[in-house]
């Protein structure tokens, strides 16, 4: 077991003949993931091989895809102007989990493919400008490194992908059952909640780690649903302490705008709901390390 | 990107928006010929507004109505250079004048919560909305939109009787928020907000006061956009780095920051500020995130131009590797260095971790630059930077 994605996921790649989707296939190839195939209208009935033996078909539509291979999972990595078409091809084919690496996708194309992906109930959007996420040593749908920890019972959910990286290197001695990189953008297809309720109700999770970011008020929003419903250990990090007011920081939505968004009303949410919030990732690493010794014994 | 009212009022107007006629001016005198040509429309009544990217410019002195191109000249005179919130006028608008009868508000905007959008509309104009929204939050009604129906004649229906218009006025107002909405679906805005939205003495609906945020990630689809851009007020220094391609934001502090990644950098400013408690208050100096799988020459680039800014005193390098490679920043930590050769004398911490983590060491360790520290924590370079920052004096 594990969050959205296990040893049953056959994963397709939209965009996998174009240069990060080779890249990205190949790395996700060596991390084990069960790549089924490609979608590519232009290059559908040929193959692309890969090292180590592998040689990936390429179909014409994700429809085409799933009926060959059986697929329940796709990784978009086709050019941001092009994103949504992309995922409303997925949407449109069923496919259950859909994750949108791309970064800069419009917002208006973000949220026209979230609520047209709602209304069909059938595909879960993860994304987009996100990482993607792992469940270590089983698969691996994204770009997040295979190699910086193995499985474990911790659970990971982050706006950031390179906070991600650097959380999962400092607890890889206890390691992961899956860590999911939602993406920053103001509209994102899977949220801080969707993960916290999924790691509640997996048997692998024992605590799990949040890592949010300044700007809208989903960490107060999940602040709230821990308090409700989650029974497992959580700890907490906010980045964006001395981020200044109408600046956007790098990702489109961490902007701290008025008194909204700001990363001290979120730590004192998420506080007030009895997660233990780290100054700095190091710190949030060692709190969650004592919780992890405590279960051992 | 937040627009001009004056490109707020153009766009509308583009849009098919009912707008009063305007004209920009950036010196008194083009402000007097913008009146001799504008106010015959009003009965001679311009006014005269500053044109800065933040509200309450109304109390702060920066809306005069005036009678005649002399006063529209003398209006512009004390308006332009003004200060208001930090913001220096560079631009005023001299608009028409108008008989205003009744002040209401309409906005459409991005809902991160709900993932759609949301539609705001008032009776109740004029003021700010947020006040409103505090004290009378049942005056200001809030309907939501669906993203892929967007706001059609049913949904204007929906937000004037949600909003309370008295019958007679319904029409016209329906059919001014459906031209906005217009705007905000065909321009990729994630706000458009009209306050006021006036109805005059003559019964006409006008958009007297626009605010336009534009998604910048839509610029694919509108070319024109760039146009908007307000290059004249940006940081040089943050001019310099977007002509690279680098996403780098201006701050107060002394402690430079390179970093991969929007959060680890966001991350990382907030490690160096507490850090930097203990070293006399030193914080960061700058936001800039190389993006995933940066090259040595876009670490070079952003070095660059964080040692072209003067307040920086030392350089922290924080990267966790996952699709950068760790190499290519540490050639890129030695080109840029032996680039600028002795002339540069600010010390450099660098952390690196993750991909190619040993190579990118070695580079390092094997150059051996005098400036460059390797720390293995990104705590323990935060504070390391922050001293070296502070300088001997602090120890």
């Amino acid at each position: 077991m594990a969050i959205f994605l296990n040893a049953d996921s056959k994963v397709i790649v939209q965009g996998m003949t174009g240069s990060e989707g080779m890249k990205h296939t190949q790395r996700m190839l060596k991390s084990g993931t069960d790549i089924v195939g490609g979608v590519n209208p232009r290059k559908a009935g040929t193959t692309v091989d890969f090292e180590g033996g592998v040689s990936v078909p390429v179909y014409g539509t994700v429809k085409e895809a799933i009926e060959a291979t059986g697929a329940n999972v796709s990784v978009i990595f086709v050019p941001a102007q092009f994103t949504k078409a992309a995922a409303v091809e997925a949407i449109d084919a069923g496919i259950p989990l859909a994750v949108v690496i791309t970064e800069g996708v419009a917002v208006k194309d973000t949220a026209e493919l979230y609520n047209y992906a709602k209304d069909k109930g059938t595909t879960r959007i993860v994304g987009p400008n996100c990482p993607g996420l792992i469940t270590p040593g089983v698969s691996n749908a994204g770009i997040i490194p295979a190699d910086i920890s193995g499985t474990g019972r911790i659970g990971l959910v982050s706006k950031s992908g390179t906070l991600t990286y650097q959380m999962m290197y400092e607890l890889r001695d206890f390691g992961f059952s899956s860590a999911v990189g939602i993406g920053g953008d103001p509209i994102i297809g899977t949220t801080h909640i969707d993960c916290l309720e999924a790691f509640q109700n997996d048997p692998d999770t024992d605590a799990i780690v949040m890592i949010g970011e300044i700007g809208g008020d989903a960490e107060e929003r999940a602040a709230a649903y821990i308090k409700e419903h989650v029974t497992k250990p959580v700890v907490g990090y906010v980045a964006g302490f001395t981020a200044p007011e109408g600046k956007t920081m790098g990702h489109a939505g961490a902007i701290v705008s008025g008194s909204s968004g700001t990363a001290q009303a979120k730590k004192e949410a998420l506080e007030a709901a009895g997660v233990k919030v780290g100054k700095t990732p190091s710190e949030t690493a060692d709190l969650m390390r004592e919780i992890m010794q405590g279960i051992a014994k | 990107m937040d627009l001009f009212e004056y490109q707020a009022r153009d766009m509308f107007e583009k849009h098919g928006v009912p707008v009063l006629a305007g004209a920009i001016a950036t010196t008194p005198e083009e402000a007097r010929a913008a009146a001799e040509q504008i106010g015959p429309k009003s009965g001679g009544v311009t006014v005269v507004k500053a044109q800065v990217k933040t509200g309450g410019r109304g109390k702060a002195g920066g809306v005069k109505v005036t009678k005649s191109p002399d006063e529209a000249q003398a209006a512009a005179e004390a308006i332009l250079g003004m200060d208001i919130k930090g913001h220096t006028v560079g631009t005023v608008m001299i608009a028409q004048g108008a008989r205003i009868a009744e002040e209401y508000y309409f906005s459409v905007l991005l809902d991160r919560a709900n993932r759609t959008y949301l539609a705001m509309c008032s009776k109740e104009g004029g003021m700010e909305i947020e006040q409103l929204a505090v004290e009378r939050p049942e005056a200001l009604a809030r309907v939501a939109v669906d993203p892929n129906t967007g706001i059609d004649a049913a949904k204007a229906q929906e937000i004037v009787d949600a909003a309370g218009f008295d019958e007679a006025d319904k029409a016209a107002i329906t059919d001014v928020i459906q031209k906005l909405w217009t705007v905000y679906r065909e321009e990729d805005a994630t706000l458009v907000e009209v306050n006021p939205l006036v109805k005059t003495e003559d019964g006409e609906i006008i958009a007297l006061d626009g605010k336009v945020t534009l998604d910048e990630n839509a610029g694919f689809r509108h070319a024109d956009h760039e146009a908007l851009e307000d290059t004249a007020h940006a940081d040089p220094l943050e001019a310099a780095a977007k002509e690279k391609d680098l996403n780098y934001v201006k701050l107060d502090g002394s402690v430079g920051i390179i970093g991969n990644g929007a959060g680890l950098v966001m991350s990382t400013l907030d490690v160096v500020a507490y850090a930097g408690e203990e070293f006399g208050g030193q914080k960061p100096a700058n936001f800039l995130d190389i993006g995933g799988g940066a090259s040595a020459e876009v670490m070079a680039n952003g070095l660059h131009i964080i040692l072209s800014d003067p307040q920086v005193k030392s350089v922290f390098v924080n990267v966790f590797g996952g699709i950068t490679s760790c190499d290519a920043v540490a050639n890129g930590i030695v080109g840029a260095l032996d680039a600028l050769g002795d002339e540069e004398d600010r010390p450099l911490v660098v952390r690196l971790d993750g991909n190619n983590v040993e190579e990118g060491r070695r580079i390092l360790q094997e150059r051996n630059h005098p400036l460059v520290t390797i720390e293995p924590t990104m705590d323990g370079a935060a504070r390391r930077a922050a001293e070296l920052a502070a300088g001997p004096a602090a120890n």
